[in-house]
Parts: structure tokens; C-alpha cells; sequence
């Protein structure tokens, strides 16, 4: 609730002060704050929560802006109609540029959305469109929104504004958000822990597209006339993105707080200075943008809660200290339990996830080479092998990174050829990987709920499972820990938690005790045995024979991308060709 | 029949001739981002300060005066390539190397978004800097040979007859020229190799005793300085005003994807290819859409092979 008060507050002051405004410059200026400020909190909801830098979204407010003018001028038609439909239209260009765009990565996505705008802005010109100017209809100034009085200009943009920050707001706190957050950290971890990526990004470009063709539709209400340059040009997608980077990114105070205090002080000074020093604006924009990337590059926002947090920590940081290694000491001795022979659900002969006959070569190197293996219900599958055998190719194959050349992989009998890491995440395949990859900016307990969504239908629900999750692993204690804060030993647990979110039928660990000390090794292994014994199933790329050997039910060998055997631990720690191979000799030696 | 003829291969040597030169802004471009995989959005910005630092050696300083209005326009060009050298040298010292390199790993991917957004702001105080000390009239270099062309023809009797801009050509040569002289120091040179080896893997460059903070400087400042002599060389034939640059950056970056990340040759021909596409569409598209033209391929690369078109696909996860 308190987010929407504050809103509601912010809204109520901004509307207030707007009152007294007399001066009709400066009540202008109270109208194009809002303005900005919702194509700030546009670029924000597809950029800020995702990652995929935009600097293209001239595009969609030039649209909107064109569309309103256009409609008046040729159809006559109000821009109470014609404002909602440029919505639209942005939210319907917002989609057609995301679908092949959204190809593109990083700094590719970043190029690409550079060169819309850019082409229409060429396009309206050579259509004739150099200089629109919307029509006066002086007789019916409320049909027309022409209004006398600036100040009503305000409160529409004023409305819209707070529309836009509840949106935000209500994106920032639900699964959308979460899994937009989830993207930007790691994408190809989103997408193995069931998130629909693709969907996820098109929903919001097309969110954003939106916002900001209606904003650019009120825009040229406001203005009353329409440029290419004005509506399509650099300067509107870097006004976006910069306030948005201004004020704090990933939050929806971030726009409004750039545009709050950026779009008067360019105005300010364009209005005193403008005449000796064209471009003032552009410059003003430019430093600002320069000066927070070199001392905040997360924006105004964050750079201020960080200060008021350390302070806050500063106070209390002894009585957290000495709680967290408690809860830590207990932890682990209640892990250092002794190791028996597993005993637990007996392994049924129900394969849950086979590869039949699967190969698959990058260029001229096999990577993979005709392997079949089944992993049955309840077992725990040990994949060893030499570095470069292929074993982790093999997991990007089982859950659907990479598409085998040839070959099928069933899960529960049905070909998942071809279907994508989410699809097959969805299906019950969850993994881990070899080097960890958290999402670092977000909570423990946030990083397992992204996980959970798959199962679960309703957020709430998603929030229960990662609780057990949590709990299973031994993390619910330190459910509120920054991911990026953690030990290797609690990344691996946290993504062995993410996967278990999501209620898999299988488990694909790759190298889970990597990187680990002898001891963390020890509590890893109690937990995944624990995991075991309440019947999970479980595949493990491993390479610390002495664990695996306690650890698993049969091994499947690999070298050189291809089947070098397949057992009982005990007939393959004995079998020659896999001593030779991998091994080792010493190993024959201490053996013997 | 003879005359759609003609106009292709019209059209097709003006594409050659302004491909030529964009080629040469590409080699500059390509060896910031290519090379070294930082996003300069700036770049154009760069070139854009090297025409005008062509402009007002050529006018202010003289130079037409010293070596006739044939020559200078030239000579101006190739000044402004160490001016706009020691501002990328001071620019990349100063903002850009905090959000690159070792600096910029430590950031969200690897501190693309930074410098993404760092170079716009550097991009966004150059043009509307430029306004203020530039005006926003557009100004060009004025030179005699601009004006005049080599007649190619006539040939098949009197059937076929083409131009060739003189300006333009001598402006072509000398970019070439540049272009090749770059190629044989980046492979030749103790400094070529040592800016490869820093941007191949400035880790290992560092324990192989290579300064890689000035290896990369030194290649920042090459690169917008080899754009600003394309830049300065452009400036006689085409009319510029402080907002020239954001065009160009497209064009830019599309030669350069085009030519494959990395190859410093391949983003030449990148460029060419560029210069070509965009006179042959004036063939069958209205002028003003040129740079539409342009926008659209550079889309359909990126979209289509962001290797390049020489490149081999690799896909991580």
C-alpha cells in the first residue's frame, strides 16, 4: 500500500504547486515535466527493469505525435479519441520492432533501435510532413483539448503521469517485474529456470511502446506543432534514457525524479541563455548524463537509498554479525552428519529423461557423439569424464540451449527436440551450472522465487515454494542476502534452490562442488543425498570421484563426446578403459 | 535500355567514390568497436569536428591562401587527423577509460550500458557545443575540383558517357592511401601488435609487459582520428552542420558490422559497400530516402548476420 500513497502524495503537491503557477511560461513548463517524465518511466519499464538498452524510442512518441495531429487535421478527430488510439499504435509498433529485434543482445539491440527513429524521421519528411500545425478550434476548446489555461495541460500530463508510476509500480511488484530483473542479470539463467524470456520482453516493449505513443500524442496537443526532428530525433530517445539513467534505473521514482529536476533546469536555462548559447539543452543533458555514469551510474535514486543504508548498517551491523554466524554454526552442524550407504526410495524402472542416440558437432569439432543414456526415476546418474568430453554440452542438449544435429531426447517418453529452455523447465527439467550464475542484484529468496514461478500459478504460491526450497537447502535463514554477497557455497545452494523452486522431475547438476572446500564439499553432498532419499532425480557432472562414488547409483562415463562406459560405481571405478582415460593411474595404484 | 545503363553505372561510380570514404570513417570506427569492443556513439560526433577542424585550417588558418584552393582542402583533411587525435587521447583519458577495460568488466556487461550512455552524453555536448561555436548554418570546404568531372566516355560511339567528380576522386585516392598505410602499421609495427594483443586479451597483454591502458588510448585516439580525416575529406563535397554526425554513426556501424567485428580490412569494404548501396538507391528511390535506404540495410545486417557478412556464427550460453 505505501508505494501507491506516496504516489498518490506525490501527485497531490504536484498538482497543488501547479495551481499557483501563474506565469503561462512556467505553467508550460509544469505541463512538459510530466510529459517527460512518462517517456522516461517508458524507456524504464522496457530498459530499465530488462537491460535492453533502447535508443530508439523517438520512435513510438513520434508516431503517437504524428497520428494526433494527422487524425485532427485530416479526420477531425479529438484527440480524447486520438491520444488512446496513438497508444496503441506505439503499443502495436513497440511489438512489430521487438520481434526481430529482440534477436539482438546487448549493444546490438542498443544499435538496432537507433536506426528506427532514424528512418522515420527521413520517411516523414520525404511523405511531405515537414511542419504539421494542429488546427485552432477556438469554438469548442474543451472537444479539442485547446485549452486557454496551460495549467489543464498539466493535470492531463499530471494523470497520465501517475498512471504510468502506478503501472510501473505494479510491474515493479509482480512476477513481471521479477522476471524483467531476472533477464537483464542473466538471461540464459532465466530462461533454464523457466522463464519465457521472449515473452517476458515483448510484453514489455509493448507496454512501453504505448506510454510513449500517448505521451508523444499529448505531446503535439501541447505543443501544437509537429517536426520530424522534434518528435523523431536523437534528442527525444536521449532525453528518455537519460532521465530515467538520471534519476535511478529500474525504478519508477528514477524517471520521475530526472524529470522533475532536468527538464525545468534545461528549459530554465534554454529560456535565459538559449539565445546566446543554442543548444544549451543538449549540453545540459549531455553533462548530466556524463556525471552521473562517472559518479552514480545507477542513477540519483540509488546512489541516496545506498548512502541512507550504509548508515542504517553502520548502527546495527554488531547485532547482525553475531546472529548470522549463530544460525551459521548451527547450520552446519546439523550437515556434518556421518555418510552410510544411501538408503531411500528404491530407483523404479521409470525412465524419466533419455537421450537416444544424440550427436552434435561445433564446426569440425564433435562435441557429442552418438550418446544414449536413461536416467530412471529416483536415481542419482553420475556423468563423469575428462575436461572436454562433452559432458556439459550434453546438459545444454538435455534442457534445450543447444538443438542436437541429430538424435532424440525424451522426457517422460515425449520428444523434446526443439522445444526451449523454459518450455522444457516448465515440462521438469531444472539445472544448475558449472559456473554459477545467480541472479546478483536480487535476494536470495527473490533469485529461488523466479525459479518458482514455473509451478506455480499465483505469486503467493510462488513465494511458498521457494520458502520449501529454501528450507531443503538450508538458505531460509538468509532468505533477504544480496546474491551478489554470497559465498561459492551458498551461490551453489541458492541455485540448487532456484531449480527445486520449480518442482522439477529431474535435477541436472553441473559440477554443483566445484570451486569448494573439503568441508563444503561434505555439506554439499549431505544435502543433495538428502535430496535423494525423498526420491528426486537427480543427474550430476562431477569431477571428485571420492564424492561420487558415495554419492551416486550408476555412472555413465564419457570421452571424447561419446559413451566410454556405463555402471555401478563399483564396476567403473575397476574398469580398465576408464582408469586409462580418466582416472589415471594413480588411481589404479591406491586401488589395487 | 542505354539509358538505365547509364545511370547504374553513374550511380554505381558516385558509390564507389563517397564508399571509398566511408570506408575510411569505418577503419576508425572499427578498430574502437571492433577491435577493442567499446561503443563509441560519439564517433560521429568526432567526424564531425574533424570537418570542421578541416574547415577552419582550410579557411581561418591560411592554408588555401599557402597551397591553392586545389590542394588545401586536402592538406586540411589530413591536419585534422592529429588534432582530433590529441582530443580522443584526452577524451578517452579522462571519461571514457573509467567505464572500459579492467574498470569497465567490473560493471554491468562488462560496461557496454556505460558506455553506451557515456559516449551519448559526450556525443550530445559535442553537436550542441557545435552549435554554440559553430552556428547551425551549413558550411563546406569550396574547392574548384569539387565542381568539376572527368568525363569517362564517350563510349560504344556515342551511346554511353559517365562523370567522374574530380574532388571526389582525389579524395577517394587519398583515403585509400590512408587506409592502407593504417592496415601496414596495425600489422607491421611494435604498436599495431601491441593494440591487438590488448584487445584480444588485455589480461594476458598485461603479463606480457604491455601498457594496456595507453595501448588503449593510443588506439581510441587512431580511431577518431582516422574518422575525422574521412570526415575532412567529405567536407568538400558535402555541406555539414554540427548535427552531421548522428547520419554517419548509422553508416558507420553498419560498414563495420557489415565488414565483420574485428577486421580492421573487412570494415573498408563494409563501408564501400555502404556508399554503394546508398547511390544505387537513388536509383529507383527518392533522394530524401537515401538515408532511409541505409537504415533499412543496416537493420537487415544486424538482424540478418550480425557476424557480418564474412563472419561465422557463434552462439554462447
Amino acid at each position: 500500500m505505501r508505494p501507491v500513497l506516496l504516489i498518490g502524495l506525490f501527485g497531490l503537491i504536484y498538482a497543488i504547486l501547479t495551481a499557483f503557477v501563474q506565469n503561462s511560461y512556467y505553467q508550460l513548463i509544469m505541463a512538459v515535466v510530466p510529459i517527460w517524465a512518462v517517456m522516461g518511466l517508458s524507456w524504464n519499464i522496457l530498459s530499465g527493469y530488462s537491460g535492453y538498452v533502447s535508443f530508439g524510442h523517438a520512435a513510438f512518441f513520434g508516431l503517437g505525435a504524428y497520428f494526433v495531429a494527422l487524425a485532427q487535421i485530416k479526420l477531425g478527430l479529438t484527440p480524447w479519441v486520438s491520444i488512446p488510439i496513438a497508444g496503441l499504435i506505439g503499443g502495436l509498433a513497440g511489438l512489430l520492432v521487438g520481434i526481430p529485434t529482440f534477436r539482438l543482445r546487448g549493444h546490438y539491440f542498443a544499435l538496432a533501435m537507433l536506426a528506427y527513429p532514424l528512418a522515420f524521421l527521413y520517411f516523414f519528411e520525404w511523405l511531405g510532413y515537414q511542419e504539421l500545425a494542429l488546427p485552432m478550434m477556438r469554438a469548442e476548446p474543451l472537444k479539442y483539448m485547446q485549452f486557454e489555461d496551460t495549467r489543464i495541460y498539466a493535470y492531463i500530463a499530471l494523470a497520465l503521469m501517475l498512471g504510468a508510476m502506478l503501472l510501473s509500480n505494479q510491474i515493479e511488484r509482480s512476477r513481471f517485474g521479477l522476471s524483467l530483473m531476472a533477464i537483464k542479470q542473466d538471461e540464459a539463467a532465466a530462461e533454464a529456470a523457466g522463464i519465457n524470456t521472449l515473452a517476458w520482453k515483448l510484453k514489455a516493449i509493448t507496454l512501453s511502446g504505448m506510454l510513449a505513443g500517448a505521451i508523444g500524442g499529448l505531446y503535439a496537443v501541447v505543443l501544437l506543432i509537429v517536426t520530424p526532428p522534434a518528435v523523431f530525433g536523437m534528442l527525444v530517445s536521449a532525453q528518455a534514457l537519460i532521465l530515467a539513467m538520471f534519476g535511478g534505473v529500474a525504478t519508477l521514482w528514477g524517471p520521475v525524479i530526472g524529470a522533475v529536476v532536468l527538464v525545468p533546469l534545461s528549459e530554465f536555462l534554454h529560456a535565459r541563455l538559449g539565445d546566446l548559447i543554442p543548444g544549451i539543452q543538449g549540453v545540459v543533458y549531455g553533462l548530466a548524463i556524463v556525471i552521473v555514469i562517472l559518479l552514480a551510474p545507477e542513477g540519483v535514486f540509488w546512489k541516496v537509498k545506498d548512502m541512507l543504508r550504509r548508515r542504517e548498517k553502520n548502527v546495527s551491523t554488531h547485532t547482525a554479525a553475531s546472529a548470522v554466524s549463530i544460525s551459521a554454526s548451527s547450520e552446519s552442524a546439523s550437515h556434518n552428519t556421518p555418510f552410510a550407504r544411501v538408503e531411500r526410495a528404491v530407483v523404479s524402472d521409470v525412465v524419466v529423461l533419455e537421450a537416444r542416440d544424440v550427436s552434435k558437432a561445433f564446426g569440425g569439432l564433435k562435441a557429442v557423439q552418438h550418446v544414449s543414456l536413461k536416467v530412471m526415476q529416483g536415481e542419482v546418474l553420475g556423468i563423469i569424464g575428462p575436461n572436454g568430453a562433452g559432458k556439459t554440452t550434453l546438459f545444454n542438449l538435455l534442457n534445450g540451449f543447444i538443438r542436437p544435429d541429430s538424435g532424440e531426447i525424451l522426457l517422460n517418453q515425449q520428444n523434446i527436440i526443439g522445444k526451449l529452455p523454459y518450455q522444457n523447465c516448465i515440462a521438469g527439467i531444472g539445472r544448475t551450472f558449472q559456473v554459477v550464475r545467480p541472479f546478483r542484484r536480487m535476494s536470495i529468496a527473490q533469485n529461488v522465487i523466479v525459479g518458482a514461478y514455473v509451478s506455480a500459478k499465483t505469486d503467493a504460491l510462488a513465494e511458498q515454494a521457494a520458502c520449501e526450497a529454501m528450507e531443503q537447502v538450508g538458505l531460509l535463514s538468509q532468505a533477504d542476502r544480496l546474491a551478489g554477497e554470497l559465498s561459492n557455497k551458498e551461490l551453489r545452494l541458492l541455485e540448487l534452490a532456484r531449480a527445486l523452486a520449480g518442482k522439477p522431475q529431474i535435477l541436472l547438476l553441473d559440477e554443483t562442488l566445484a570451486g569448494l572446500g573439503s568441508n563444503e564439499v561434505e555439506e554439499m553432498i549431505a544435502v543433495i543425498r538428502k535430496l535423494a532419499s525423498q526420491g528426486m532425480t537427480i543427474a550430476i557432472i562431477e569431477h571428485t570421484m571420492q564424492a561420487m562414488v558415495r554419492l551416486v547409483d550408476r555412472f555413465v562415463v564419457l570421452d571424447h563426446g561419446a559413451v566410454l562406459a556405463e555402471g555401478s560405481p563399483d564396476s567403473i571405478t575397476k574398469n580398465h578403459a576408464v582408469i586409462d582415460a580418466y582416472l589415471g593411474k594413480k588411481w589404479r595404484a591406491s586401488n589395487a | 535500355m542505354i539509358q538505365v545503363l547509364e545511370d547504374f553505372l553513374q550511380a554505381f561510380i558516385a558509390g564507389l567514390l563517397t564508399g571509398t570514404n566511408y570506408g575510411l570513417m569505418c577503419v576508425g570506427l572499427s578498430l574502437i568497436f571492433g577491435v577493442m569492443r567499446v561503443i563509441n556513439f560519439a564517433q560521429g560526433d568526432f567526424m564531425m569536428l574533424g570537418m570542421y577542424a578541416a574547415y577552419y585550417f582550410f579557411g581561418l588558418f591560411g592554408a588555401s591562401l599557402l597551397f591553392g584552393p586545389s590542394v588545401a582542402p586536402y592538406l586540411a583533411a589530413l591536419a585534422a587527423g592529429p588534432v582530433i587525435f590529441l582530443l580522443g587521447i584526452l577524451i578517452h583519458k579522462y571519461l571514457i577509460s573509467s567505464v572500459t577495460g579492467v574498470k569497465g568488466s567490473a560493471l554491468e556487461a562488462d560496461g557496454h550500458y556505460a558506455q553506451l550512455i557515456l559516449t551519448l552524453g559526450i556525443a550530445l555536448i559535442m553537436q550542441n557545443g557545435g552549435l554554440y561555436l559553430f552556428g547551425s548554418t551549413p558550411v563546406s570546404i569550396p574547392t574548384p575540383l569539387s565542381s568539376n568531372a572527368w568525363e569517362l566516355g564517350p563510349l560504344w560511339g556515342d551511346a554511353l558517357s559517365m562523370f567522374v567528380n574530380q574532388g571526389q576522386l582525389v579524395a577517394a585516392i587519398i583515403a585509400v592511401v590512408v587506409v592502407c598505410l593504417f592496415v601496414m602499421l596495425m600489422s607491421r609495427s611494435t604498436l599495431g601488435k601491441s593494440l591487438r594483443a590488448a584487445a584480444d586479451n588485455p589480461e594476458a597483454a598485461i603479463y606480457m609487459g604491455i601498457e594496456v591502458d595507453r595501448a588503449y588510448r593510443l588506439a581510441f585516439g587512431f580511431g577518431v582520428a582516422i574518422t575525422a580525416i574521412g570526415g575532412g575529406l567529405l567536407a568538400s563535397s558535402y555541406p555539414f552542420q554540427p548535427y552531421v554526425g548522428i547520419d554517419y554513426v548509422i553508416v558507420m556501424y553498419a560498414g563495420v558490422v557489415l565488414g565483420g567485428m574485428g577486421s580492421v580490412s573487412g570494415a573498408f569494404f563494409g563501408g564501400l559497400m555502404i556508399g554503394l548501396v546508398q547511390q544505387l538507391s537513388t536509383l529507383f528511390l527518392p533522394n530524401q530516402l537515401q538515408n532511409s535506404a541505409i537504415f533499412v540495410v543496416f537493420l537487415l545486417i544486424i538482424l540478418l548476420r550480425p557476424q557480418g557478412l564474412f563472419g561465422k556464427a557463434l552462439r554462447r550460453t
